[in-house]
């Protein structure tokens, strides 16, 4: 972990563990590359998680023990990964044509910002010569669920913002953030706080927030660890 | 008989004119095509268009056809990496285009073009900036744009096994882009490991059957090295 992720609240671990908890058995799930790779890391035991590659792949396994790593068997990172009994290959074509006809139960995707309407801004910087899209419009335009997996706000400041300011991946996209802060429903009525990291109040996630949180009535506010 | 093997990349690739549009499979590193556009870059064609889905991952794919100033245009979802610096530059000065394209957008355009599919819509990139001046059209009360096929007058696949008449196999997650840019080109290259006679790969395996397949190139078996950095 780099400094800059030990911060107040869940450290990314934990919080990868607190995703993890919320994906169902059977599920289908798009991990995005970078942080939200890690909750691959953390699927409890005993439950049946199938994870999706957009290059083609379902029932991807952990990483490979080192030396064991074939470059033939790559996840959306480019990283060697290894394939769970029942796993699957296919082409990018079929891998999308899944994404996009809405077959997986989540995508978890890393943000740059995302508004208080679900609208998420997570390949482009404003200014920049080359967005890096990827698949990020797909799964979020066709994924039966968008989690983001995020630190709450970034050198720039709040991340989860009234409007986005930085180009869109897709508008009115996101149901659920996690951060190392809080967990975060987008409804109808707003972003809802479904629960609060240990020590961090409401008062602080909204300080750091720069659009309107309403407190569900049962949030969580002494959460117990769920380390794994 | 038909005969589609070449004795080697140079010999496979020799005919491929200036200002040809180029379909790259692979994934990064993986599945790709890298004694394909070894033989291209030493070529030499100019002019080309490159549809391919990552520039710059690794310093022996794409990049070196636009390092070597062989390309004119870029279509990719990625053009992000530590070899995409060439890429910056000529963008930079104006002497090459680049088209981002989102990754299933990209490969359903393919998929399009191979299975005679002008254009279609999708739900990916409305409301974007990658979908700004499409048109659009609403379909069960959601919005969607419209996206034109791509054709390729050359493909490079990377394959594990093909036999006498092209039918390919691929080995695990090399399989990614391959499959569909085989269907799409006029002329489908596929560089394999390994040559065996018709009949003996299980018909139930085949992958990319024999009819999209016009050259093939078995390599050696050592000198071919996947780097991924």
């Amino acid at each position: 972990m780099t400094k800059e992720l030990e911060q107040i609240g869940w450290s990314m671990p934990d919080l990868a563990s607190r995703v993890a908890l919320d994906l169902e058995d059977g599920w289908f799930v798009n991990l995005g590359i970078g942080l939200p790779t890690l909750v691959g890391d953390y699927i409890p035991e005993g439950k049946e998680i199938i994870l999706h590659s957009e290059n083609g792949l379902l029932g991807l396994g952990p990483k490979p023990e080192p030396g064991e790593e074939d470059w033939d068997l790559v996840n959306a990172g480019k990283e060697p990964i290894t394939l769970r009994p029942g796993g699957a290959f296919f082409s990018q074509s079929e891998s999308f044509a899944m994404i996009r006809g809405g077959h997986l139960d989540a995508a978890v995707l890393g943000a740059f910002q995302v508004s208080q309407y679900g609208d998420l801004a997570s390949w482009k910087l404003p200014n920049a010569t080359l967005g890096r899209v990827g698949g990020a419009m797909d799964l979020t335009a066709g994924s039966k669920r968008v989690f983001l997996f995020m630190q709450h706000t970034s050198k720039q400041g709040p991340k989860i913002v009234e409007e986005c300011t930085y180009p869109l991946t897709t508008p009115r996209c996101v149901d659920r953030i996690y951060t190392n802060l809080a967990i975060i429903d987008v409804t109808e009525e707003g972003l809802i706080v479904l629960e609060l990291a240990p020590g961090v109040t409401f008062e602080y996630v909204q300080q750091l927030t720069a659009a309107p949180l309403k407190l569900h009535a049962d949030v969580r506010i002494e959460n117990i660890g769920v380390k794994l | 008989m038909i005969q589609k093997r070449f004795g080697n990349v140079k010999e496979a690739v020799a005919d491929i004119k200036d200002g040809a549009t180029l379909l790259v499979g692979g994934f990064g590193g993986s599945g790709l095509p890298l004694n394909l556009i070894s033989a291209l870059t030493e070529h030499g064609a100019k002019n080309l268009t490159v549809v391919s889905n990552n520039i710059g991952a690794v310093s022996d794919g794409v990049a070196a056809l636009i390092s070597n100033n062989q390309v004119r245009k870029i279509i990719c979802s990625f053009p992000v990496g530590p070899h995409a610096d060439d890429l910056v530059e000529r963008l930079q000065k104006g002497t090459i285009e680049l088209e981002i394209v989102p990754q299933g957008t990209l490969a359903e355009r393919i998929r399009a073009g191979g299975a005679g599919i002008p254009a279609f819509f999708t739900p990916t990139a409305v409301q974007t900036e990658l979908g700004e001046g499409k048109e659009t059209r609403e379909f069960n009360n959601r919005e969607y744009l419209l996206e034109h096929a791509i054709v390729g007058d050359y493909a490079f696949v990377r394959a594990f096994r093909a036999d006498r008449w092209g039918n390919l196999i691929y080995r695990k997650a090399q399989r990614n882009f391959n499959p569909v840019m085989a269907t799409a080109a006029k002329i489908t290259i596929a560089e394999v490991d390994e040559i065996v006679e018709v009949g003996e790969i299980d018909p139930e395996t085949i992958v990319t059957p024999s009819v999209y397949v016009h050259r093939l190139v078995q390599l050696e078996s050592e000198g071919e090295v996947l780097v991924n950095d």
